[in-house]
Order: structure tokens, then C-alpha cells, then sequence
């Protein structure tokens, strides 16, 4: 059993039919990058996956659960897949510390004692041990971007989600972004993620899927995919993406 | 006939008490219902938003002073029960600061991103925690000045209690005023009071507003 199946999901905001009928496995520790160009249904599919949007019709299932918005235990199922955004959301009135063991704490996690200890080991693992006490906007895009992959480390999920984490970055800050990234992918967390760097989707990625019209249009390995593109979208979309 | 002596002095001064209480008795009752109807106005349920913005929209729309009448000369007529004028103005002066407060607080909070919302939701907490621990604390630095705009507001607009027989302090001001012949320096006093009783706060507001703001 894959740890989530994407069972033909359809979804429409308003008049526009923006999944139709996505079908996806992800293995367990099996990292999969969604390419497509914007509007294609990437995000929207990622969202859908943490109940973040509801699906219209169509079943997905993580772990063996079906997951949407009224699910019982939706809020523990929340703490076992992290999502990373591209605006970072970052809680602006807490310093770093608190960003991350806030919901640790709230959701009984782990107790005050161990709070800091907590903070100070997933800023480690994303290279800010030093920024702990610092306000969000004294950090710069990718520290900020950052700590938010360190908050959701702290909840130690199973599932990282990223959307367009590094979209929102000055060019020389995605570097450092990416390079948490692909530490955690060798540590062995599933990951899936919504991105335009092509670079890193294609040394990274186990599988890439290509999405256009709220479909996947062609999925592979990275090097199948961008030797050998079989549709003349991806093939035009690999071109413009260079 | 006769001068301003100390007992005018006092007399103003103890007619502040009723200035003071009346704004106690507004933020007391008045503070926890605005609360109520802004969380009220940003509900994700249809109906409920569209009767907190009709309240809101009603009491807002009535003068104060309106609202002071009805309570105290519309009840008797109306219902046929004669209510405490204590009573009548502090229902009044509460739905006064709820409609208010009410609508700068939804203001504050609907000024926080919905995102915020979102990041906190994918971190596994409930809606009561995002709220408590995300929404409100930004939404109350970004609605501290316009509160206190409202409390200045407020106190001033006790003095309309007065209608309705409370010696506050405009009311003791008149009296003096009427008893000692000297209108220019009693209601210089007056104001000087009014002022002595707002600064403070809006000074307050400011150091809070810095210190809530802590990232700057």
C-alpha cells in the first residue's frame, strides 16, 4: 500500500474545473516532484492532500485513511503531514523559538522542559541553531523559509508537502533552501513538492510528475522525463522551463 | 451668587466617580459582547455573520443619546416596566461600546492574513487555538489605536448620561458652573479633567502598541 493514493480527484472552484481526475501513488520515502506550468492544478493538488481544500469527487488516501475536511481525527492527522508554503507564514508577533514549539506544546507533544531542546535541534538540522531568539523579520526569505521547514520538523511528520517553497526567494537565497531540502530527502522523508527549479527536481526527485490541464500528463524518472519527453507539452514545457 | 471655592473644586472631582464608573460598567459588559459579535462577524456560518452585522449596523445607526431614551423613556412605554436609570445606562453605554469595539476588533482581526489561519491549521491546531494564540494577538496590535480612539470617545460620551439625572462630570461642571457665575473657569476645569483622564491612556496606548510590537 502507498503511503498516499490519489484516487481520480476531481475539484472545481467556481466554474473552473481545476482537478480532473488525478490519479497519483506516492511510496513511502519516495520524494516526487509536480512540474507543470501555473495553473496546471500543482498546488491545488498538494493542498488537497492535507485537507486544505476538499475534493469534489474522487478518494485520497494517506496511510491508509481517507482524507477531507471533516475527517474525525483531522488535527492529528495535520501534525503527520508538514506543509511548507511559498509566503512562509511565519507567525510575525513570535520570536523563532516560539514559532516552532507552539504547536508542539498545544498539542502536547512535548512539555515546557523540553521546548527550547526541541527548537534548538530542528534549527540545527536547518542550519539556524544561532537565530533561535530572533523575530521572524530579522531573518531573511530563506532563513524564514527556513524556520518554517524547522516548525514543521518539530512535529516530526511523516509527509513533508512543499509548494513553491523557494518561488518567493532572491535567486541567492534558494540555494540554501534547497540544500535542507535535499538533506532531508537523504534522511529519507516522503516528500512532495510543487516547484519550478528544474535543477533540483531533476537531481533530487525520484519521480517527476508533469501536470497540465488538471491532469497528470506524463510522470517518470527524472532522466526518462527530460531525455525523453512522450507529449509535446512536456516537451515544450522542458524547453521554456530552460 | 457666589465664588469658586474648594467645595466647587471637590464637587467636580466627585462627580467624576460617576464619569469613571460609567465607563467601568461599558468596558465590563460592553467589551466582552463586542468580542462576541466580532468573532460573531467572521464566522463561517452565513447566518450568524448577517445577524451580528444587523445589530451592529442597528445600534450603530441610533444616536447615543437615542439609545439612552429608549432604554430609560422607551422601556416604560413599550414593555410597561419602569427600569433603574443604572440599568438603562448601562445597557445603553454596553451596546454603545459593543457595536464599536465590535466592529474595530473584526477589523483587526480580519486584518491578519488568512494564511495565518492556514499555517496553523496544518500544524494540527484547533480553531480555538489559532485563534487564541495566532489571530488575536496580531489582531490586537493592529486594533490597539482605534480602541483607544474609542475610549477617549467613550468617556466623553458619558457626559450624556446626564439626561437621564447622573451627576457626572459635564453635569457637575454646569452646576458649578450656575452656582458660582463663572463658566469659563469651571468648564476650563472640566476639560482640563477630561484631558487629565484621556492622556494617560492614549500615552499608554503607545508604549503598549511598542511593546506588543516586539520584533521592531
Amino acid at each position: 500500500m502507498a503511503l498516499v493514493e490519489i484516487r481520480d480527484v476531481h475539484k472545481t472552484f467556481g466554474k473552473v474545473e481545476v482537478l480532473k481526475g488525478v490519479s497519483l501513488d506516492v511510496e513511502e520515502g519516495e520524494i516526487v516532484t509536480i512540474i507543470g506550468r501555473s495553473g496546471s492544478g500543482k498546488s491545488t493538488l498538494l493542498r488537497c492532500i492535507n485537507a486544505l481544500e476538499s475534493v469534489d469527487t474522487g478518494e485520497i488516501r494517506v496511510e491508509g485513511r481517507h482524507v477531507h475536511a471533516r475527517m474525525p481525527d483531522l488535527k492529528k492527522f495535520r501534525q503527520r503531514v508538514g506543509i511548507v508554503f511559498q509566503a512562509f507564514n511565519l507567525f510575525p508577533h513570535l520570536k523563532v523559538e516560539r514559532n516552532i514549539t507552539l504547536a508542539p506544546l498545544l498539542t502536547g507533544r512535548i512539555d515546557k522542559a523540553r521546548a527550547r531542546a526541541l527548537a534548538e535541534d530542528v534549527l540545527a538540522r536547518v542550519g539556524l541553531a544561532d537565530k533561535i531568539d530572533a523575530w521572524p523579520e530579522q531573518l531573511s526569505g530563506g532563513q524564514q523559509q527556513r524556520v518554517a521547514i524547522a516548525r514543521c520538523l518539530a512535529m516530526a511528520p511523516h509527509l513533508m508537502l512543499f509548494d513553491e517553497v523557494t518561488s518567493a526567494l532572491d535567486p541567492e537565497l534558494v540555494g540554501e533552501v534547497l540544500k535542507v531540502m535535499e538533506a532531508m530527502a537523504k534522511q529519507g522523508m516522503t516528500m512532495i513538492l510543487v516547484t519550478h527549479e528544474m535543477g533540483f527536481a531533476r537531481n533530487v526527485a525520484d519521480r517527476i510528475v508533469f501536470m497540465h490541464q488538471g491532469r497528470v500528463w506524463e510522470q517518470g524518472s527524472p532522466a526518462k522525463l527530460f531525455a525523453n519527453p512522450e507529449t509535446p507539452e512536456l516537451a515544450s514545457f522542458i524547453a521554456s522551463a530552460k | 451668587m457666589r465664588s469658586f471655592t474648594l467645595i466647587d473644586f471637590v464637587s467636580l472631582f466627585a462627580a467624576l466617580r460617576w464619569t469613571i464608573a460609567l465607563v467601568v460598567l461599558a468596558i465590563a459588559f460592553g467589551a466582552p459582547l463586542a468580542l462576541g459579535l466580532a468573532m460573531g462577524r467572521i464566522s463561517r456560518f452565513t447566518g450568524l455573520r448577517w445577524a451580528m452585522a444587523g445589530l451592529i449596523q442597528t445600534i450603530q445607526s441610533v444616536p447615543l443619546l437615542g439609545l439612552l431614551f429608549f432604554f430609560y423613556f422607551g422601556m416604560p412605554v413599550f414593555l410597561g416596566i419602569q427600569v433603574p436609570a443604572i440599568l438603562a445606562v448601562t445597557v445603553a453605554y454596553t451596546l454603545y461600546t459593543a457595536a464599536f469595539l465590535g466592529e474595530i476588533w473584526r477589523g483587526g482581526l480580519e486584518a491578519v492574513k488568512q494564511a495565518q489561519w492556514e499555517a496553523g491549521a496544518c500544524l494540527g491546531l484547533s480553531a480555538w487555538q489559532q485563534f487564541r494564540h495566532i489571530i488575536a494577538p496580531q489582531a490586537l496590535r493592529l486594533s490597539l489605536p482605534p480602541t483607544v480612539g474609542f475610549l477617549v470617545q467613550l468617556i466623553k460620551g458619558t457626559s450624556l448620561a446626564s439626561i437621564l439625572g447622573f451627576v457626572e462630570l459635564a453635569r457637575a461642571g454646569q452646576v458649578v458652573s450656575a452656582a458660582t457665575f463663572q463658566p469659563l473657569l469651571t468648564y476650563a476645569l472640566v476639560a482640563a479633567i477630561y484631558f487629565a483622564l484621556c492622556l494617560p491612556l492614549t500615552l499608554w496606548s503607545r508604549s503598549l502598541e511598542a511593546r506588543l510590537d516586539g520584533s521592531r
